[in-house]
C-alpha cells in the first residue's frame, strides 16, 4: 500500500475521520474544562456542531463519485452517503433534544455527547460496511456506546436495568452475528461482500451459507428490534432517559436497517429466495407484536417502543420484495419514520410538570386546550407514524406496499393493511387523550430545542410536497446497490 | 370561460387556507381574548364557506352539461416515482356533489353559531373537512382520491369526539376503525391496479380492461370500503352511533355528504372499472339493499331516540341508492344520483330540525316531546315538510329519487322493485308516527311550555333547504340534465364490457324484439 493509495482511501473516510478525531478532541476538552456543568454545556454545543458539520461534509462528498477503500472493506456509494447524512442529522437532533433534559435531571456530564458522537461514528461505518469485519467493527462501536447511554442515569434502578438488559441481549445477538459470520466465511472463503456474493451465486442451496445467513440476519434483527428479537425494546425505551430513547429510536434503527438491507441485497442478493422467507416471517411477527402489544400500554415511551417494532415490520415488508424498488421503499420509510419519531419524542420531552417529567399517556389529557400548538403537532405526528393519508407517513406505507405487491407478495400486503388498522387504534388513543379528555394539569413551557424540533417535524409531516423531494433523494441513493 | 384558472384547486384548498388562518389567529392572540377569537373564527369560517359556495356556483354555470368527459382538468406531476400526479377534474356525476358540499357547509357553520366550546378548533375542523370532501369529488388520481377519502376521517373523528354527546368516544372510535378497515383493503386493491396498469390516472384506468378474475377481487376490496361508507347492511352499525353522538352540524355533514362518498365511489370506480364483477355481484347488492331498506326501516320504527331514527332512515335511503346504481339502467343510475342529492338536502334538514329542539331541551327522547305544534307552529310546519319529503311524498325531491330508482329496478327485476316499495311504506310508518308523537297531541310535559319558535338563523337554514326540497320535487331536470351525458357514457361503457354475456344476449335479443 503506497502513500498515495492510502491517502485516496482516507479521503473517502473524511466524515469518519472528522468524527473520530473530533470525539477524541471533545473528550480532551471535557477533561480539561473546569466545572462539570460548564464542560457538559460546552461539549454538548461542540458535538452538535461537529455532527452538523459532518452532515454538511457528507452532503458535499455526495457530489463526488464515491468508491471503495481498504481493498473493498469500506464502500462509499450513494446509498451509504444518503444514510450517513440522515444518521448525522438524527444524531445532531438527538443532542439538541438532550441538552435541557439532562441539565434538569442532574445528568449533564460531558461524556454524553461524546458517547453519542462515537455511536454515530459506529453507524457511519455500519452503513459503509462492505466486509464482515467492517460490519462487525462498526456494529460493536455503535453498540458499546449505546450500552453506556442506556444506563447513563446510573442511579436510577430502571435505567440500570434497561442498560443491563440491553447489554446482555445485545451481547447475545453479537454472538449470533459472529457465529453466522464465521459460518459464512467458512463456506464462502472470504469476508468480503463481493466474494460472498460470488459464492452465494454459485451455491445458493449451500446449507452452510444459509445457516450463516440466518444467524447474521438474527443478529441484525436484534438491532432493528424486529420480532422475535424485539423483547428489549419496550423495556429499554421506558427505562433509559428519554433523550436516549429518542436517539435509540432514530439513528441506530436507520443505520441497522440500512446495513441489513445491504447485507441482504449485496452479498446475499443471489439467495433472495432463502432470506425472503425469514424477512417475511419477521415482518408479520413484528407487525403483530407491535400492534397488539401497544394497545394496552399506558406509558408513552413503551408505546413508542411497540410502535417502533410494528413499524420495522412494515419496513421488512418492503425489504422482503428483494427488488430495487423495495430498497427505495426501505430508505424512504425509514427517513419518514425518523422524522416522525424525532418529533414525537420532542413532544414527550416537553411533558414536564413542576414535579418533574411525566410519561403516562394520560398526562397528555386536554393538551389541545392547554397547549394547542403542541397538541396539533402531536396529532400530526401520531397520524404520520400511523400512516394516515394527508400525512407524509402514508406515503412510506404506500411505497412499501407497492414494492411488495410488485414482487407478488399480495398476501403479505393484505396482512400488513389489517395490522395497520389495529395499530391505528393506539395512535388514535393518544389523539383521544389529547383532544377528548379534559385537562388534568398544564405542562411547563417546553424546552426550546424540543419545541422547535416538534414543530418542524410536524410541519414536515403535513407538507406533502416534501414527499417528492425525499423520494427523489431516495431513488438517487438506492441506485447505488441492489438490483 | 374561466380560461386556465385552477377553479377546482381554489374550491378545494380555500377552506384549508381558512383553517390555517383561524389556527394562526389563535396562535397570535392572547388567551384572554377568547370571545374575540371565537367571533373571528366564526366570521372567517362563514365567509370562506360562502365564498367557496359562490365559486362552486360559478363552476356550475361554466360547466358544459353536454359533455360526458372531465372538465376543468388540472394536472401537475407530483410523485413520478410512485406514478402519483396531482390531477383534478369534474364530470356530470361529481360536479353536483361539489356544489352540494359547498352548499351545506355554510349551513353547518350557521347552525353552530351558538357554540361556545373550543370554537376555533371546531371551525378549523369543519373547514379542513370541506377541503377533504371536495377533494374526494374532484380527484382524478386514484391515490389522490384515497388521500382525500381517508383523510376526511381525521376531522370527522375530532368533530364527533370533541363536540359530541355522552358516549362520543366510543362512537368516534367505531366510526374511525370501521371505515379505516374498509379503506385499507381498497388501498391494497389500488396498489394492485397500479402495478397492473402502471398509472394512477383515473381517466386511463377507466379505459383499462381488467382481467375478469382480478376484477372480482378488486371489486370486493373496493366494496369493503364503499359499503362501510354508504353504509350498507350489515356494516351500517357505526352510523347510528356516530349520528347520535355527533353535534348537529356533524350529523348534517355526515348524512348530507360523507355518506355520498360511498355511492360516488361505486359510480367512479366499481361500475366503470370492474363492469364484469359489478354485473356478477349485482344480485348480491340488490339483496343487501332490500334488506337494508326493509330491516333498517323496521329498526327505525322501534327507536326512542329521534336522531337514531333519522340515522336508520338514512341507511334505508342509501339502500335505494345502491339499488339504483347496480340496476345499471339510465333511470336507475340517474335516480341514485338524484336520491343522493335529495337525501343530502332532506337528511341535513331533518338533523337541523332535531338540532332545533335539542338546543332548546337538550334531549332527543321522542317521549319527552309531544304537542310542539301549539308552541312552535312554524317549526311544526317545516319539520312536517321534511318528514314528508323523507317519506317520499310526491312534490318533494324524495319522491323523484325513489320513483326513479324503483322504476330502474323494475326494468331489471320486478321483485327487487317490490322489495324496495315495501320500504317506502315502512318509511311512512316510522316517520309519520315519530312526527305525530313529537309535534301533535296536547302538551303533557310542562318543560315544553317555554318553547320558542324558530329564530332567524334557523329560519334561513331550514327555509333554504325547504325551497330546494320542494323545487327539485317539481323540477328534476336541472339535476338530471347535468348528469345525463356522464351517466349515459357510464352505462354504455358498462354494457360494452359484457362480452361474456354475448352469446346469451344474442339468443335472447331476437326473442325480445319479436315480442315487441
Amino acid at each position: 500500500m503506497t502513500v498515495s493509495t492510502l491517502l485516496a482511501d482516507l479521503q473517502l473516510l473524511t466524515p469518519e475521520l472528522v468524527l473520530a478525531v473530533g470525539a477524541m478532541a471533545l473528550l480532551l476538552i471535557g477533561v480539561y474544562t473546569k466545572g462539570e456543568a460548564k464542560a457538559a454545556q460546552r461539549i454538548m454545543t461542540l458535538a452538535t456542531a461537529l455532527l452538523v458539520v459532518t452532515a454538511g461534509l457528507s452532503v458535499w462528498m455526495a457530489q463526488g463519485p464515491g468508491g471503495t477503500a481498504f481493498h473493498g472493506a469500506f464502500v462509499l456509494d450513494s446509498f451509504a452517503m444518503y444514510a450517513k447524512t440522515v444518521v448525522y442529522l438524527a444524531g445532531a437532533v438527538a443532542l439538541v433534544l438532550a441538552g435541557q433534559y439532562l441539565r434538569a435531571e442532574q445528568l449533564a456530564r460531558f461524556e454524553y455527547p461524546v458517547l453519542v458522537t462515537l455511536a454515530v461514528l459506529g453507524m457511519s461505518f455500519m452503513v459503509s460496511a462492505n466486509d464482515l469485519i467492517t460490519l462487525y467493527l462498526g456494529l460493536e462501536l455503535q453498540s458499546l456506546a449505546l450500552y453506556v447511554l442506556a444506563a447513563f442515569n446510573r442511579d436510577s434502578l430502571r435505567a440500570s436495568e434497561a442498560g443491563l438488559k440491553y447489554f446482555v441481549l445485545g451481547a447475545l445477538s453479537s454472538g449470533l452475528l459472529l457465529y453466522g459470520a464465521s459460518l459464512v466465511y467458512g463456506f464462502s472463503g472470504s469476508t468480503s461482500f463481493d466474494a460472498i456474493a460470488v459464492a452465494a451465486a454459485e451455491g445458493s442451496q449451500n446449507l452452510g451459507l444459509v445457516f450463516g445467513l440466518v444467524f447474521v440476519v438474527a443478529g441484525l434483527a436484534f438491532k432493528i428490534s424486529a420480532a422475535p428479537f424485539h423483547m428489549w425494546t419496550p423495556d429499554v425505551y421506558e427505562g433509559a432517559p428519554t433523550p436516549v430513547a429518542a436517539f435509540f429510536a432514530t439513528a441506530p434503527k436507520l443505520a441497522a436497517m440500512v446495513l441489513l438491507a445491504r447485507v441482504l441485497m449485496e452479498p446475499f442478493g443471489p439467495m433472495t429466495e432463502q432470506w425472503q422467507q425469514i424477512t417475511m416471517v419477521m415482518a408479520v411477527l413484528s407487525m403483530a407484536f407491535g400492534s397488539f402489544g401497544a394497545l394496552m400500554q399506558s406509558n408513552i415511551k413503551r408505546l413508542m417502543g411497540y410502535s417502533s417494532i410494528g413499524n420495522m415490520g412494515y419496513v421488512l415488508v418492503g425489504l422482503s420484495a428483494g427488488t430495487a424498488l423495495g430498497l427505495w421503499s426501505v430508505l424512504f420509510y425509514m427517513t419518514l419514520y425518523v422524522i416522525g419519531v424525532a418529533g414525537a419524542f420532542a413532544v414527550i420531552l416537553s411533558m414536564r410538570r413542576s414535579e418533574g417529567m411525566v410519561e403516562r399517556i394520560e398526562d397528555l389529557a386536554g393538551l389541545s386546550q392547554t397547549r394547542p400548538a403542541l397538541a396539533w403537532s402531536m396529532t400530526a405526528l401520531m397520524f404520520s407514524i400511523g400512516g394516515m393519508p394527508f400525512m407524509i407517513g402514508f406515503f412510506g406505507k404506500l411505497f412499501v406496499f407497492y414494492a411488495a405487491v410488485q414482487a407478488g407478495l399480495i398476501w403479505l400486503v393484505i396482512l400488513a393493511v389489517i395490522f395497520s388498522t389495529i395499530s391505528i387504534a393506539y395512535y388514535l388513543r393518544v389523539i383521544k387523550v389529547i383532544w377528548f379528555d379534559e385537562p388534568s394539569g398544564d405542562f411547563l413551557p417546553a424546552p426550546t430545542g424540543a419545541a422547535i424540533i416538534s414543530r418542524i417535524a410536524a410541519l414536515i409531516a403535513v407538507s406533502m410536497p416534501v414527499v417528492g423531494i425525499i423520494i427523489a433523494l431516495v431513488v438517487n441513493a438506492g441506485a447505488g446497490i441492489g438490483g | 370561460m374561466l380560461g386556465q384558472l385552477p377553479i377546482l384547486s381554489a374550491i378545494t384548498f380555500l377552506p384549508a387556507l381558512g383553517a390555517v388562518a383561524i389556527l394562526l389567529l389563535r396562535a397570535l392572540m392572547r388567551s384572554e381574548e377568547g370571545a374575540v377569537l371565537d367571533r373571528n373564527a366564526k366570521g372567517i369560517a362563514l365567509f370562506v364557506t360562502l365564498f367557496v359556495f359562490a365559486l362552486s356556483l360559478v363552476m356550475l354555470v361554466e360547466f358544459d352539461a353536454g359533455q360526458a368527459g372531465f372538465q376543468f382538468v388540472e394536472s401537475l406531476p407530483w410523485l413520478p416515482a410512485l406514478g402519483i400526479s396531482y390531477k383534478m377534474g369534474v364530470d356530470g356525476i361529481s360536479v353536483l356533489f361539489v356544489v352540494l358540499t359547498a352548499f351545506l357547509l355554510p349551513i353547518c357553520i350557521l347552525s353552530s353559531w351558538k357554540l361556545e366550546k373550543r370554537v376555533a378548533d371546531y371551525m378549523a375542523a369543519f373547514l379542513l373537512l370541506e377541503t377533504l370532501v371536495i377533494g374526494v369529488f374532484c380527484a382524478l388520481d386514484m391515490f389522490l382520491f384515497y388521500i382525500f377519502f381517508e383523510g376526511s376521517l381525521i376531522p370527522m373523528f375530532l368533530i364527533i369526539g370533541v363536540w359530541g354527546g355522552q358516549n362520543r368516544i366510543y362512537a368516534a372510535f367505531k366510526f374511525f376503525l370501521y371505515t379505516f378497515l374498509g379503506s385499507v383493503l381498497m388501498l391494497a386493491a389500488m396498489i394492485v391496479m397500479f402495478t397492473q396498469v402502471g398509472t394512477t390516472d383515473i381517466e386511463v384506468l377507466l379505459a383499462h380492461p381488467f382481467a375478469r378474475d382480478l376484477q372480482t377481487w378488486l371489486w370486493l376490496a373496493f366494496f369493503a370500503s364503499f359499503a362501510v361508507k354508504m353504509p350498507m347492511w350489515p356494516v351500517h352499525t357505526w352510523l347510528p352511533d356516530a349520528h347520535v353522538q355527533a353535534p348537529t352540524a356533524g350529523s348534517v355533514i355526515l348524512a348530507g355528504i360523507l355518506l355520498k362518498l360511498g355511492g360516488y365511489g361505486f359510480l367512479r370506480f366499481s361500475i366503470p372499472m370492474f363492469p364484469n364483477a359489478s354485473e356478477f355481484f349485482a344480485p348480491m347488492v340488490f339483496v343487501l339493499s332490500i334488506i337494508a331498506i326493509v330491516v333498517t326501516s323496521l329498526i327505525a320504527f322501534r327507536q326512542t331516540d329521534i336522531k337514531k331514527l333519522i340515522a336508520y332512515s338514512s341507511v334505508a335511503h342509501m339502500g335505494f341508492v345502491t339499488l339504483g346504481i347496480f340496476t345499471m339502467t339510465e333511470l336507475g343510475v340517474q335516480g341514485a344520483i338524484f336520491q343522493m342529492l335529495s337525501h343530502g338536502v332532506i337528511s341535513a334538514a331533518l338533523f337541523l330540525c332535531i338540532g332545533v329542539i335539542y338546543d332548546r331541551f337538550h334531549t332527543r327522547e321522542i317521549s319527552f316531546y309531544g304537542g310542539l305544534v301549539h308552541k312552535m307552529p312554524v317549526y311544526a310546519a317545516v319539520f312536517g315538510l321534511f318528514a314528508m319529503a323523507n317519506v317520499g311524498l310526491p312534490g318533494t325531491s324524495g319522491f323523484i329519487g325513489e320513483i326513479m330508482t324503483m322504476t330502474g329496478a323494475f326494468q331489471v327485476d320486478p321483485r327487487v322493485a317490490a322489495g324496495a316499495a315495501l320500504g317506502v311504506i315502512f318509511s311512512a310508518v316510522y316517520m309519520l308516527v315519530a312526527y305525530k308523537k313529537v309535534v301533535f297531541g296536547v302538551i303533557t310535559n310542562p318543560k315544553l311550555e317555554t318553547a320558542t319558535d324558530l329564530n332567524a338563523r334557523e329560519w334561513i337554514n331550514l327555509g333554504v333547504l325547504a325551497v330546494l326540497a320542494v323545487y327539485f320535487g317539481f323540477f328534476s331536470t336541472p339535476i338530471t340534465d347535468t348528469t345525463r351525458a356522464s351517466v349515459d357514457q357510464l352505462i354504455q361503457q358498462y354494457q360494452s364490457a359484457q362480452p361474456v354475456e354475448a352469446p346469451v344476449a344474442a339468443t335472447a335479443a331476437p326473442a325480445e324484439t319479436a315480442a315487441h
